[in-house]
């Protein structure tokens, strides 16, 4: 009795790691949270105006921020490609050249990503100010963005 | 009647050592990562969050691993004292994945710039939460209490599919949730305090755990004592 039951729970666990391997499996092909401005520009004219995400780095020199209009302008690489986005209201704080970024939006036929959502990426690494430097207080320019 | 139950609980003699213990553990913590190192360079104080972000949810998948393995055993040896454990060790994972949650969302909006986005990492984790909240749903629908911790067990076992899921979740997708920190991408003032903090909830998750099980037996013996008198 003892024995069956074991093998019962044995089965059980095999089932299970057999489960993990097939969503795992499964998943990780299909699961694609952003893509890639390679990806944006093989999928060409099929994508257009369908909502979708984007990720990649924020391409040095390319971003303008116009105040009056509050509209940000910047171009997402992935080293390979590049894709110009425009952007309605002030990006998050930490927003930056070369910051890895994720935006919500539609690709255009004008070849132009239309954002309504930017998102920062951040990286996995922690580091205490270097000598003389002050760190950043991210939480302070969420107050005031709320607050005002 | 207190004469039948009241022998039997377990005897309590070193919890409240136990909670000085994880108290002292967790005060020293949360003065380390508030006062003893500075912030991150690029976020600022927000990053001390990972001070208590990072151990809430390595406590919620060590609550559910202590799930899986005595429903494991549970189900090979049919003896309700590691169902006991069981439960009680699904009730402390699912308020410390919620914790997970809840403080994830706060240091999401300062530094991605959203409290909240359908990224593999944290969509697996709220259906990680849903999983123990049902494991907790299917317990309180059995009135028996073998068929209880059978079920439960069931759930208990197949449930933590999702674990090593979360866990692997950021490296085998793409995600806006960044991958594991480790201790070359991290400054190791960090890593010190971040594995004090870790030690401190592990002692508090000890301290539950035997508060819980208590519990869990009292709540055995009254439903014995129910069923007697019914």
């Amino acid at each position: 009795m003892k024995r069956r039951r074991m093998w019962m729970a044995l089965g059980l666990v095999a089932i299970v790691g057999a489960l993990v391997l097939l969503v795992a499996g499964g998943l990780r092909e299909n699961v694609v949270y952003f893509l890639t401005p390679t990806e944006l520009a093989a999928r060409g004219a099929e994508i257009y105006d369908a909502p979708l995400r984007l990720g990649g780095q924020v391409k040095i020199n390319t971003v303008d921020w116009n105040v009056d209009a509050a509209e940000l302008r910047f171009v997402i690489t992935d080293g390979e490609t590049d894709v110009p986005v425009l952007s309605s209201g002030a990006p998050p704080a930490m927003f930056s050249e070369g910051m890895g970024v994720v935006v919500e939006g539609a690709y255009r036929e004008d070849g132009v990503f239309r954002s309504h959502n930017v998102m920062v990426k951040h990286s996995n690494e922690y580091r205490p100010p270097e000598e003389g430097h002050e760190a950043k207080d991210l939480y302070r320019s969420l107050i005031i963005e709320d607050g005002s | 009647m207190s004469e039948l139950s009241a022998p039997s609980l377990p005897p309590t003699g070193r919890a409240p050592l136990l909670a000085a213990g994880a108290l002292v553990a967790m005060v020293a913590g949360s003065a380390a990562g508030l006062l003893l190192v500075p912030a991150d360079a690029l976020q600022g104080e927000v990053q001390r969050l990972m001070y208590i972000h990072v151990p809430a949810a390595w406590l919620a998948m060590l609550s559910f691993f202590v799930v899986f393995v005595m429903s494991v055993l549970y189900l090979v040896q049919r003896d309700l004292r590691w169902d006991r454990v069981a439960a009680s060790s699904a009730e402390i994972g699912v308020v410390f994945t919620a914790l997970t949650l809840l403080l994830g969302s706060l240091w999401g909006k300062p530094t991605w710039g959203v409290w909240w986005t359908w990224d593999p990492r944290l969509t697996t984790t709220a259906i990680l939460l849903m999983i123990y909240v049902g494991y907790l749903v299917v317990r309180s629908f059995a009135d028996e209490p073998e068929t209880r911790a059978r079920w439960a067990a069931i759930v208990g076992i197949v449930g933590f599919v999702d674990v090593p899921i979360v866990y692997l979740s950021v490296l085998w997708w793409r995600t806006l949730h960044q991958p594991p920190s480790s201790p070359r991408s991290t400054a190791g003032e960090f890593v010190y305090v971040l594995l004090l903090n870790v030690a401190a909830f592990t002692l508090l998750y000890i301290y539950l755990m035997v508060r819980r099980y208590r519990i869990a037996v009292a709540e055995s013996h009254l439903e014995e004592l129910q069923m007697e008198g019914a």
